[in-house]
């Protein structure tokens, strides 16, 4: 039996010390982060709280003229709970004046464009309020590279990469993240109507219990199958992993030298802290 | 007898030995004032953990000349220690290694025999792999000490268990993983369990200093133990939070513990060598 359950007073005190160790070791004490209404950046706005007081977060909400007016609220109701502060950018202009230089513009392509928009929104207020940005990946989206390499993946820490989907949904709760936000259906709301398990045909309750067996319990696909998993869905799963495994690898270098970043130069990133 | 065993369950500065020897000297002082008899810090106490390329460059080559050696050999006048560094060998290999000084000298030093380069692991890739492991006489006895990877193999525990060593002196730099439903992290309950068992088996003491802190992602759990020869818990540091914990042992308990179950006494040492012989043979 697939039982992902997680003990979440422990995942809380883990997660909470990681951040606060690790923005106090990179020389901050404050954080920023995109909140968009949904479970992922909520569980992060939340952990962040939690680990580096509510007055050391800026919430930073960027919707694009289509985003849903619920999903602000949302935001608003988290921020209010936390008390912390918060900006509202919108990245409509930012994103348009790009957008409608072409015509030949795909959802896809635009999608991509407002990831990175926020991503520099983000950086550019990192820098304003002297906070790390605290990523909102977690373990399935970053696994299926479900997600815009240099845009929403673009962060300095990613507190909860290593939780699935439906352990994010176990924490939130535990961390009194609002009802509304953690059953709502998970969107990226790059376009009206978008779901995240309509897009991926899937639903995460399906796939975690498969990425569990093919990752964390290093299950040959053939044996997933054999599990009760349909061939299909495993295979595309599979090949899902792998084709996105570029995003989360620093981009290689054209090795020359004796001694070269990424073969034989290795530091860890906390080098000397 | 009866000895206090300090654990100083703490984070390090990764790569700065200075900035750890600091800290080691107030553990130290704390320890002294509380009037234990041994401290015992986790594997690479003084340097920390994922060293990669930073391991030549914190190493140290333990001796009085060496001016951190020589600050430790001067405290270790009042109070026993065992600590963590990178040790450079005469023919300049590095390996993870714990010092055991003891009135001013070096008693032991223990190279890591067991490197674990798989799964996160990468420690043969920066580390020469140390080819012995010994027990050895202190004022409280005969003790041995293993880091880490060292006693996930049954065989270096009990080897020093046959050499002599009535007190097992155990370091760690564990990062934490496995978590599930339960209170603690499967590798938490997994070290422990082990440690519990070796302290049964070999109806000895077995006393394990593990860090806390982070490094890059990974977290390092502390839960710091010391075991009796009846496998009781005697004391256990809390998770994920530094310490310096003082335990008092009863040395006389291994006379007691062994009276009413002679594990050592009956142990077949010569079948075990012959039966070795023929399996290696065999191979």
């Amino acid at each position: 039996m697939i039982d992902l359950t997680i003990n979440t007073d422990l995942a809380k005190t883990i997660l909470t010390s990681f951040i606060r160790t690790e923005v106090i070791r990179a020389g901050f004490k404050k954080a920023v982060m995109g909140v968009s209404g949904g479970i992922d950046s909520a569980l992060s706005l939340y952990l962040s709280a939690a680990a580096l007081g509510s007055e050391n977060v800026l919430a930073v909400r960027m919707p694009y003229k289509t985003s849903p007016q619920e999903t602000l609220a949302d935001a608003q109701t988290m921020i209010d709970d936390l008390g912390i502060q918060s900006r509202t950018i919108e990245i409509t202009d930012m994103v348009d004046s790009l957008v409608n230089r072409f015509e030949d513009m795909s959802k896809l392509r635009a999608g991509n464009i407002m990831a990175r928009m926020r991503m520099i929104v983000l950086f550019d207020q990192s820098a304003v309020f002297n906070g790390l940005v605290m990523g909102t990946s977690n373990k399935t989206e970053l696994l299926l590279g479900y997600s815009t390499i240099f845009g929403d993946s673009a962060a300095a820490l990613q507190p909860i990469g290593d939780l699935y989907k439906t352990q994010v949904r176990q924490l939130a709760r535990a961390m009194g993240v609002p009802d509304a936000v953690i059953t709502k259906a998970p969107s990226a709301d790059l376009w009206h109507g978008q779901t995240d398990e309509g897009e991926l045909g899937f639903t995460y309750e399906d796939v975690d219990k498969l990425l569990y067996l093919l990752v964390d319990q290093r299950y040959r696909p053939e044996t997933c199958v054999e599990e009760g998993f349909e061939r299909a869905f495993v295979e595309r799963v599979v090949e899902m992993i792998r084709r996105n495994h570029f995003k989360r690898v620093m981009p290689p270098i054209a090795k020359l030298s004796q001694r070269t970043i990424g073969y034989d130069f290795l530091y860890p990133r906390d080098w000397g802290t | 007898m009866k000895i206090k065993l300090a654990l100083a369950q703490f984070n390090t500065r990764l790569g700065d030995v200075k900035a750890n020897l600091d800290r080691h000297l107030e553990f130290i002082e704390e320890a002294r004032q509380k009037r234990a008899d041994l401290v015992i810090f986790p594997e690479l106490s003084l340097t920390g953990y994922i060293l990669q390329d930073l391991a030549a460059n914190c190493a140290l080559q333990p001796h009085q000349n060496d001016p951190v050696f020589n600050e430790l050999l001067q405290v270790s006048k009042d109070i026993d220690l065992m600590v963590g560094f990178v040790h450079e060998d005469p023919r300049h290999r590095f390996y993870i290694a714990s010092a055991y000084l003891s009135e001013g000298k070096i008693l032991h030093i223990h190279n890591k025999a067991y490197l674990p380069t798989y799964g996160m692991f990468d420690e043969s890739r920066f580390f020469a792999w140390g080819d012995s492991v010994r027990a050895f006489d202190t004022r409280f006895g005969r003790v041995g000490m293993l880091i880490c990877e060292d006693f996930w193999h049954a065989s270096l525990p009990y080897l020093l268990w046959l050499d002599g060593a009535d007190i097992l002196l155990f370091a760690s730099a564990s990062p934490g993983r496995g978590l599930n439903k339960n209170a603690r992290l499967s590798s938490s309950e997994w070290v422990e369990h082990t440690n519990r068992a070796y302290a049964g088996l070999f109806t000895n003491f077995v006393a394990h200093a593990n860090r806390v802190g982070f490094e890059d992602g990974l977290n390092f759990w502390g839960g710091s133990t010391i075991f009796d020869p009846d496998g009781n818990l005697v004391v256990r540091a809390p998770d994920f939070k530094e310490a310096l914990i003082i335990a008092e042992i009863d040395l006389n308990q291994l006379h007691r513990s062994r009276a009413k179950l002679p594990l050592l006494r009956d142990e077949r040492t010569n079948l075990i060598q012959h039966e070795l012989d023929r399996i290696l043979d065999k191979s």
